[in-house]
């Protein structure tokens, strides 16, 4: 096929999508001014949502970090039965929809779910409260760091960890010296993306946090808040700002990108 | 780590799949095949498959430019591709309205239509044939494509018979990958489709507004089959990924 | 079909691959195109098969100037260094690709693939993947996949580069019978004089883009054109200001006006052939070749002194 009608193609086809709808956002948060725009940011409820989409990164993406080292290693390194499955149901948020894990959250600790009574008589709030909304996040970008660690460690083969151990290396010591150095550039990506889908996060949160302005309310519910209440300004200000962080994230992501092909 | 991923993830399936079943296999069927909820699951499945499909052929026109061709601002192009991992599933739909939803600059407002899902699903799901594609056309011994050309075939039979059985994994993962996402979406559709139910509600918001509804087992229901999609998209994935590796195998 | 290059030149980037190459290929002839790395051959090779195109020149086939024609439409059958077999295609789907394209009849496929698996010695393997069969497997598949359509010039990239060295002896063997029967023109490029000395009839040597010497085996080592072609060809020795073969070298226990002085310093038994590596009355150390018989007679041992003469003067013209 002529190169250039291909290349045409997929540069409209990215143009039409991505581009164009995202050079219209910034648009549409200074069309009405910068006035709106500033109030709307600096408003307490905005800045408490933004406090908390970080506080709930925050937890989520060490967490899922380690996990994601100890599985990908336990998957590699460990020849035990299940292994493929782990693998799957490490997989699985990535094909999950984000209601549907939030839905799943409710049953097991909503007032009738199976740890409601539970939670409850000791006073601890799980739902619509921030302890869901962690557990949500967590569960939704489990598997970022655990993909990008599986198929590095693969490759490195573990002669560099017998090596260390012929040498007097301990389990630990090993670990710590030869084995995280090696990935350690497969971690960095993987939690990139884990940060990347917390911050974005809107499915399952939408669902366990009831959505109190001022309390369970993350930047992305904010968002929504503010369209539904004909805030231009405030919705698509808080867009901005949400899609420069991505923009840094993509940065992130394109300087770290693991190199593809021999 | 099991106990972990038992807690995190496997109890709170356990927990679905118990109380979708709760009421029995007849109870089950009845709300999974009341009118709202087949409309819902309808649009999601008939969506998803429009998207991939489109996906399946766009994504691989965009991995071939990318690897194949060479011009100013293809490595911003590259870079670009992943936006839709890096940003907010919410802002994305946010950004569709701003240039094709109301007082748009084009003229067109597909706010409340089923081509604003469609659209909206073509964001979110536009990296992943691309990033699938990419590695593999990569791989690909470019002399095999140099033999046919010898051996008399013409430019688009080096594709059919060379290029398109080598990409053809690849492409499938990425389309599975793809239809996932799709089905599972509701960031980017929330504010641009309207809701309408029977018209632009698909499978999640349905989830969504009946668990805030009160009605579980509604939810319940559409969610355990969604679930079900899930699974056997992973497994496809998974057998993709097998079916890959045949080839070097046998040796 | 005879093939004629006129004045091609081909750069990439900064790198002058060809520059001003013209070379006369004569029909049913079986030659070589050697040189080093770099030296354009393979380059040379893909403009005549049209893979790629000079910037300047001609390519003529069969007398027919063939230079911007597609390589679809050439009639060469083309083998690669590293096999391009058609991993998802079974050996006998890829041997009868050609013929598929050119939508031979069914009958006559299958009578074409299967004659040439037995010319290749690959009967019975025809369901096999290349993925099963070993390198050498695959080069004869591959032999076989380019000459179904039955090419009027067959051309060979490195076709024994990537095998290991018993096979590659076999292989080399196997070519030049497979010319002797079917007679068609053969062009082949090789980095190994060896090679290129055994299996063919003529030997175009390259350097650097350009073509130092074409000429049949003997001639290249007995008459090499210039100093590259010498050294490229076989070993060579300066000795007194000229340019030697090992063997053109003569030892003797008695000096005269025609000899130097030399200490030898390691004696290497290879079998029929001695190698004495000496140290020359300059202080350099150079290499003479004999037979056992003859170093016997000297009773070669290290430390000894002996006295050195070119035995014929075999300079590059």
């Amino acid at each position: 096929m002529p190169r250039f009608s291909l290349r045409g193609i997929a540069v409209l086809y990215l143009l039409a999508v991505l581009l164009g709808p995202l050079a219209m956002v910034f648009y549409r948060a200074f069309e009405r001014g910068a006035h709106p725009l500033w109030t709307s940011l600096t408003d307490p409820n905005t800045i408490h949502a933004f406090k908390l989409t970080l506080e709930i990164t925050a937890i989520a993406v060490p967490i899922n970090t380690v996990f994601g080292i100890v599985c990908a290693l336990a998957i590699v390194r460990r020849r035990f039965p299940g292994a493929g499955i782990v693998n799957a149901i490490v997989d699985l948020p990535l094909a999950l929809s984000p209601v549907v894990v939030g839905l799943m959250l409710f049953l097991l600790y909503g007032r009738t779910g199976w740890f409601g009574s539970f939670f409850q008589d000791h006073g601890i709030q799980i739902l619509f409260a921030t302890p869901a909304m962690v557990i949500a996040t967590i569960f939704v970008s489990l598997p970022f760091v655990a993909r990008e660690v599986v198929p590095t460690l693969r490759e490195l083969g573990d002669e560099q960890e017998q090596a260390a151990h012929t040498l007097g290396a301990s389990g630990w010591q090993t670990f710590w010296r030869v084995t995280l150095p090696s990935i350690r550039w497969a971690v960095v990506y993987g939690v990139v993306l884990t940060t990347a889908r917390c911050l974005g996060e809107y499915g399952a949160v939408a669902v366990v946090s009831g959505h109190i302005e001022g309390k369970t309310e993350t930047a992305t519910l904010r968002v929504q808040d503010y369209y539904e209440n004909f805030n231009q300004s405030g919705s698509y200000g808080i867009a901005i700002v949400l899609a420069a962080i991505s923009v840094i994230v993509l940065l992130a992501m394109t300087l770290l990108r693991p190199k593809e092909g021999s | 780590m099991t106990t972990f991923l038992s807690v995190v993830v496997l109890l709170p399936i356990a927990a679905l799949v118990w109380t979708s079943g709760k009421h029995g296999r007849h109870e089950f069927w009845t709300v999974v095949s009341a009118p709202e909820a087949v409309a819902a699951l309808k649009l999601t499945l008939g969506a998803a498959v429009i998207v991939s499909a489109l996906n399946a052929v766009l994504g691989t026109v965009t991995a071939w430019v990318l690897v194949r061709d060479d011009f100013a601002g293809k490595s911003l192009m590259n870079a670009v591709i992943d936006l839709p991992f890096a940003l907010p599933t919410i802002v994305g739909g946010l950004t569709l309205l701003a240039l094709y939803g109301p007082s748009s600059p084009l003229g067109v407002d597909i706010a409340f239509t089923r081509t604003a899902i469609v659209l909206a699903l073509m964001f979110e799901t536009l990296p992943f044939v691309v990033r699938t594609v990419q590695p593999v056309l990569l791989e690909l011994d470019l002399e095999s494509e140099e033999a046919a050309r010898s051996l008399g075939a013409g430019e688009a039979r080096v594709f059919r018979s060379i290029v398109l059985p080598n990409i053809l994994p690849g492409i499938l993962s990425g389309v599975a990958l793809a239809f996932a996402r799709a089905v599972g979406e509701i960031g980017s559709i929330v504010l641009i489709s309207g809701n309408v139910p029977f018209k632009t509600e698909v499978a999640a918001v349905f989830v969504f507004n009946h668990i805030q509804s009160g009605d579980q087992n509604g939810a319940s229901a559409v969610a355990v089959v969604m679930l079900l999609i899930s699974f056997l998209l992973l497994l496809v994935i998974g057998g993709l990924r097998y079916l890959t590796t045949r080839h070097e195998r046998h040796a | 079909m005879s093939i004629e290059v006129r004045n091609v030149s081909k750069r990439f980037g900064s790198f002058q691959a060809l520059d001003d190459v013209s070379l006369d290929v004569d029909g049913g002839s079986l030659t070589a195109l050697l040189g080093p790395s770099g030296s354009g051959k393979s380059t040379l090779l893909r403009i005549i098969a049209g893979l790629e195109h000079p910037d300047v020149g001609a390519i003529r086939l069969a007398g027919e100037d063939a230079t911007v024609v597609a390589p679809q439409k050439r009639g060469v059958g083309f083998v690669f260094q590293h096999y391009a077999a058609f991993k998802h295609m079974t050996v006998r789907d890829n041997v009868a690709f050609g013929l598929k394209i050119r939508k031979q009849p069914k009958d006559a496929i299958e009578a074409r693939v299967e004659e040439l698996l037995q010319l290749v010695q690959l009967q019975g393997f025809g369901h096999r993947y290349p993925a099963q069969l070993s390198g050498g497997q695959r080069q004869r598949m591959a032999l076989a996949r380019a000459l179904a359509p039955e090419p009027k010039v067959l051309l060979l990239d490195e076709p024994f580069g990537a095998l290991d060295a018993r096979v590659r002896a076999e292989l080399r063997v196997w070519l030049r019978r497979l010319h002797d029967e079917t007679h068609t023109t053969t062009v082949f490029v090789t980095h190994d004089q060896e090679e290129a000395m055994e299996v063919a009839d003529s030997v175009v040597v390259m350097n650097d883009g350009r073509v130092e010497q074409v000429a049949g085996p003997r001639e290249l080592y007995d008459a090499p054109a210039n100093e590259f072609v010498m050294r490229f060809v076989g070993e060579a020795i300066s000795f007194d200001g000229s340019l030697v073969r090992p063997h053109d070298l003569e030892l003797s226990l008695e000096a005269d006006e025609s000899t130097r002085e030399a200490q030898v310093e390691r004696v290497v038994h290879l079998g029929f052939d001695v190698r004495a590596e000496l140290v020359g009355d300059d202080g350099r150390p150079f290499v003479v070749q004999l037979t056992r018989d003859d170093a016997e007679t000297l009773e070669l041992e290290p430390g000894e002194i002996v006295f050195v003469r070119a035995k014929r003067s075999r300079q590059p013209a």
